[in-house]
């Protein structure tokens, strides 16, 4: 079985965002990038599945500009076969994206798809859903636990309620929670290994037709900001300050 | 303008978030609001719907592959219904939302847009995006505009004693067979919905362990409230990971909000820090979280906990 793994190109999570002076995005200059630590995770997830025998081939696929290459790198580092780069200069949506990776589903035939819930930066939570619509097959969101079992996909999700776990027909799109896996790190023999895994480059474009975004970004705003209250000395005061100042508790 | 708003509930009850993307419909302008109850044996919440002030219609799709509402067969469900005559689908930003929504619009070949937290027009409206340190206002051109809506964002809908709307059975049936429901682990506490709880105190790294959360049950029980926790607990396994309040947890915003042994990560403020009061209590006066409280009180919290516990 084949797993493909998708990996995004985003600020590094350490990194302090400011919104840009225009008010038309983030102010990316100089900004460590990385891959999306939900991201990390989900290659995790596919390296120990081909550690114990259920899978032979992890493919790492990532969208945008030729840069994603050191995403794919790294992902490569810490263990996956072989990288595909869908390259694109636009900043793809998650529709776009999820057809793009449809595509490659069409042409990998995996088992699995794995991907992150969400990425750090847009937040939108969509594409793997989108990509398991389009495909017509079964989705596992929000996993913190996966096993592979008489050709079924058992996957634990973290819900708002708890956990709830369901059996999933292969070929299945996984995505990741937090507490799925920690990952690993790549080390240097390993990260020198990597530079001489394939990677293969291919024009998004001409895979997927692009379309005029249907949702676009007018401007970004720096959220509002919480002002520091004061610090009071003992629980008096502060049951005291709760009941008469602030009147939320009785 | 024709809303299609996708309930959520577990067949008996329907969630506080529903209430919530009834108002945001409502502020869409809609007076034509339709509220889909699709579930199993789902009767008790359908009595529910009808009862709730701007729904016109409850359209309820009882099946039983609708039990416990996979995407698989919710979602050609959402779009063989959204298809006919709406201009919106909306559905609570909950884990059952997220899961279902984009998986629709997938299937209507459309855009869908992530827990807005605010509404400008019918088509335009702003999200928070990286972890909340920034605001993004998005406008949309899709034929159906396909969005879940953070329920902390608006305020719940009211309900009549009455019945206000009116009950249309949809016999559409999907049963595509990609996954089955094995088993669930749910949190049975007799406690107020973190979601939606007036008053919430929530543990961190600095509670230790998973007893000590005993300390905040105590409280909890005196103010009514919920129990929640930073990421580094519910990572560290003192408690289960429905309580983890943060952006990629549960986004709360209570009146008061009381983060215990939390040392503020951005990731946890972006799930709190639209409570109305925040309460600190940490040991280090240089934590974070002391930069958005409201009060906060340096301290050993075994000293601090069963102090208040005892003057409330």
């Amino acid at each position: 079985m084949k797993i493909l793994v998708a990996v995004k190109r985003v600020v590094d999570y350490n990194v302090k965002v400011r919104v840009n002076a225009d008010n038309s995005g983030i102010d990316l200059a100089n900004t460590k990038m990385s891959i999306n630590p939900f991201c990390e995770i989900a290659v995790e997830e596919a390296l120990r599945l081909k550690e114990k025998g259920l899978a032979d081939e992890v493919i790492v696929v990532s969208i945008g500009s030729r840069k994603c290459e050191e995403q794919l790198r790294y992902a490569m580092a810490l263990g996956a076969d072989r990288g595909i780069l869908l390259e694109t200069d636009s900043t793809p949506s998650s529709l776009y994206c999820a057809k793009l990776l449809s595509k490659m589903v069409e042409k990998e035939n995996p088992g699995l798809i794995i991907l992150g819930k969400q990425s750090i930066d847009s937040d939108n939570n969509q594409t793997g859903q989108i990509l398991a619509g389009l495909c017509g097959i079964a989705q596992g969101t929000f996993a913190s636990e996966l096993t592979i079992e008489g050709g079924q996909a058992i996957v634990t999700r973290e819900v708002d309620s708890g956990l709830q776990t369901l059996s999933l027909t292969l070929p299945a799109v996984i995505t990741t929670d937090l507490r799925l896996n920690e990952p690993r790190y790549a080390k240097l023999p390993q990260i020198m290994k990597a530079k001489k895994k394939p990677l293969e480059t291919l024009s998004a474009e001409t895979l997927v037709a692009p379309f005029a975004p249907q949702v676009t970004t007018q401007r970004v705003d720096a959220p509002t900001q919480r002002k520091a209250g004061s610090k009071v000395a003992n629980v008096e005061e502060l049951i005291n300050k709760l009941k008469n100042e602030a009147k939320v508790i009785s | 303008m024709n809303i299609l708003v996708i309930a959520e509930h577990n067949n008996q009850q329907l969630s506080s978030a529903t209430y919530n993307t009834i108002t945001a419909a409502l502020q869409l302008g809609s007076t034509d609001i339709h509220l889909l109850v699709a579930g199993h044996e789902c009767a008790p919440v359908a009595q529910q719907a009808v009862k709730i002030n701007g729904v016109s219609t409850v359209l309820v799709a009882d099946f039983s592959a609708y039990q416990h509402f996979l995407a698989e067969n919710i979602a050609p469900l959402i779009r063989d219904i959204a298809q006919t005559h709406y201009s919106h689908i909306l559905a609570p930003a909950s884990t059952n939302g997220k899961d279902v929504l984009p998986r629709a619009a997938a299937l209507l070949d459309i855009e869908p847009i992530s827990e807005i937290t605010s509404i400008i027009s019918a088509n335009t409206f702003t999200r928070p995006i990286y972890a909340g340190n920034a605001i993004a206002t998005v406008t949309t051109n899709a034929p159906i505009i396909a969005m879940t809506v953070r329920g902390t964002a608006f305020d719940s809908a009211l309900t009549s004693e009455e019945n206000v709307a009116t009950i249309e059975t949809i016999s559409i049936q999907h049963d595509k067979q990609l996954s089955s429901f094995v088993n669930e682990a749910l949190s049975l506490a007799d406690r107020p919905d973190l979601g939606s709880a007036k008053v919430v105190i929530s543990g961190g790294r600095g509670m230790q362990n998973g007893e000590n959360f005993a300390l905040l049950e105590k409280i909890a029980d005196k103010l009514d409230a919920a129990i929640g926790a930073s990421r580094a607990a519910v990572d560290a396994g003192y408690v289960a990971n429905d309580l983890q309040v943060g952006q990629t947890g549960k986004i709360v915003a209570p009146d008061l909000y009381i983060a215990v042994g939390i040392s503020g990560a951005i990731q946890h403020l972006a799930g709190m820090k639209d409570s109305k009061i925040i309460v600190a209590i940490n040991k280090d006066e240089e934590a974070p979280i002391f930069q958005i409280a409201d009060y906060g009180l340096v301290g050993d919290l075994f000293e601090i906990l069963p102090e208040i516990e005892q003057r409330l």
